[in-house]
């Protein structure tokens, strides 16, 4: 796959939000949100990103869309730097790369009918419009499993499983190459996750799409990623294609993630290995590796230098001081 | 469901909203037909029957110049229903204006907002009053400076609706899928903010309604030569403890309608509060 060009390159990407105490005060802390974290995706592909709340992994997904600005680090899509786009330069480049949102009640407006929230997207690029616009959206609504009449209802009409198909359905309508997914489904029941993701890879297999797809739940990236990134306190701790993920985690904190994965046979339940502690504030980060205070394997080094992200085996990255290339 | 059905079921749940629009209709119906309605003319002086009571020729009785009180109170209603709504509308144009402009640019919000918090410092009626001084007594001026006191009103609630809209998921997928300003101003903060700046029309409206009668009775309203329920009711305190009707009449008028006004406002507030719309 890296003989293809990535359609998006992620490198040091760093985000902090500064922490302001009074009213006239200078910033004197920073949340560091998202910590220098590098990745591509490439055309066709899903990069799963997993993490626990406040990983960084949402802020990095919205950095992506620019609807957060990056302090520093680069973007680039299909190879142009996007980093320091203003909202007028990054205008052209919304129709290659579209979102879909964690909140399916939140993201669709509710005075708008579910036709022209889907047919928006045509509208902003003078792709249809008028009567011409019905007839653009209809195919969209039938692709994602609505059916066309439901374009005159409101959202608040749609049950969560179908306002997030319309949420899939405004993504598509620009026919996009990447579709930032935040966490699409944890709204969602469990029943309903499933018909969602299974939609998502269909779509991926008809129009090529490639997906960067959040999620805090292993179990769900396991079924539609290619590939992996895990995300502690902001930075990537391991990436690898998901077989070898799955089957020879490198990293502590993935392996304490996988064994959090339920096993639905109570005869094969293992003996849970749960991690001791808190993840430490993204303000006051612990100093070396910031996994040192709460990994079961530390050692001094761990606890005064910050370990490389380096690959260990062809694909598979390891941030982790104790990750041997042959094991 | 179709809207009509919508309508009717969402009047069924709150008769407020109807109870007080039939009570407004009815009045500005008696207003609107003054002429037909009235029976004598309001400035028509008679001092042969000067505080008389009620009767079959002056059915509310007659003032201290023997005019008609029953037909004064019915012209007098034109002015402060006129004022009223006079001053919802422009209050909650210029409002929404600035507010939508707040809401929008932060360096227009300091100033704006500077100047509403000096105006909505001084006292409503102190102002109203100091605005009537400086200018000619007359309907215009009254609505001009009710206005200039209710504009701060709507323009922070304004203000503080769009700040939580642009929070709004629905506007970040806006500017994903490549909406332009104007675009998400008129589809998607617009009409966001028109159920709470309708619900505060309507307060504005039975706030003005007030405003513009005490201004009357303080004699800095509207000139004494237009009847208006407020300078009814001040000619009428001098005679208040022999004919208490002077009052009386143009009392129950002003609070009637302010009720009704109001009775309007709480009903469109529960109607058009989007969570209990989203759970239909």
């Amino acid at each position: 796959m890296p003989e293809t060009m990535p359609i998006l390159e992620v490198a040091n990407l760093v985000k902090q939000f500064p922490v302001r105490k009074g009213l006239f005060a200078r910033a004197e802390d920073h949340v560091h949100a998202v910590d220098g974290v590098s990745f591509s995706v490439y055309p066709g592909e899903t990069l799963g990103i997993v993490g626990e709340s406040g990983c960084g992994k949402s802020t990095t997904a919205r950095m992506i869309v620019k609807l957060v600005e990056p302090t520093s680090g680069t973007l680039r899509l299909d190879g142009e730097d996007i980093t320091r786009h203003t909202a007028a330069e990054m205008w052209p480049h919304r129709r290659r790369v579209q979102f879909i949102f964690q909140d399916p009640y939140s993201s669709l407006n509710p005075r708008m009918s579910a036709g022209r929230i889907v047919g928006e997207p045509l509208e902003n690029y003078g792709i249809a419009s008028g009567a011409a616009l019905a007839d653009r959206v209809a195919p969209f609504f039938s692709r994602v499993g609505l059916r066309p009449e439901q374009m005159k209802n409101y959202p608040h009409e749609f049950s969560g499983g179908q306002r997030q198909r319309l949420g899939i359905a405004r993504a598509l309508a620009l026919n996009p190459g990447l579709i930032v997914a935040d966490e699409p489904v944890s709204a969602l029941d469990v029943s309903v996750q499933a018909q969602v993701i299974n939609l998502m890879m269909d779509l991926q297999a008809e129009y090529g799409l490639a997906y960067l797809f959040i999620a805090h739940d292993l179990a769900v990236v396991q079924h539609i990623s290619h590939r992996v990134a895990v995300m502690y306190l902001g930075r990537i701790v391991e990436m690898a294609p998901k077989r070898d993920l799955f089957a020879s985690p490198q990293h502590p904190y993935t392996e304490t993630l996988l064994d959090a994965v339920p096993v639905p046979d109570p005869a094969l339940r293992r003996a849970k290995n749960v991690l001791p502690g808190e993840v430490p504030s993204p303000i006051h980060r612990p100093a070396g590796c910031h996994f040192h205070p709460r990994c079961p394997h530390a050692e001094a080094r761990c606890r005064v230098e910050a370990p490389e992200i380096r690959e260990v085996r062809a694909g598979h990255f390891v941030a982790c001081h104790l990750a041997s290339p042959d094991s | 469901m179709t809207i009509a059905t919508t309508a009717t079921d969402l009047l069924r749940r709150h008769p407020s909203v109807l109870i007080g629009a039939a009570i407004l209709c009815a009045i500005m119906v008696i207003t609107a037909f003054a002429p037909w309605i009235a029976t004598h003319d309001p400035m028509a002086i008679d001092p042969m029957v000067r505080l008389r009571g009620f009767s079959a020729s002056h059915w509310l009785g007659t003032d201290a110049l023997g005019r008609d009180v029953w037909s004064r109170a019915v012209y007098g209603g034109r002015v402060s229903l006129a004022v009223g709504l006079a001053v919802a509308l422009f209050a909650t144009s210029i409002g929404l204006a600035v507010g939508l402009v707040s809401g929008f640019n932060r360096v227009a919000d300091a100033i704006l907002m500077r100047v509403m918090d000096g105006l909505m410092a001084i006292p409503a009626i102190l102002l109203a009053i100091a605005l009537m001084a400086v200018a000619r007594a007359s309907v215009t001026t009254v609505i001009f400076a009710i206005t200039v006191v209710e504009v701060p009103r709507v323009a922070r609630l304004v203000r503080s609706v769009v700040l939580s809209i642009r929070e709004q998921a629905y506007v970040e997928a806006a500017t994903v899928v490549g909406s332009r300003f104007w675009r998400m101003l008129w589809r998607h903060v617009l009409p966001n903010t028109l159920a709470p700046v309708t619900v505060q029309a309507t307060y504005i409206c039975a706030a003005a309604i007030l405003i513009e009668s005490l201004l009357s009775f303080l004699g800095a309203g509207t000139p004494p030569e237009v009847p208006s329920w407020g300078n009814i009711m001040a000619e009428g305190r001098t005679y208040f403890q022999i004919s208490p009707w002077l009052i009386l009449a143009p009392g129950l008028f002003l609070a009637t309608t302010v009720l009704a006004v109001n009775l309007m406002g709480d009903g469109l507030r529960d109607m058009l509060d989007p969570s209990i719309a989203r759970r239909m």
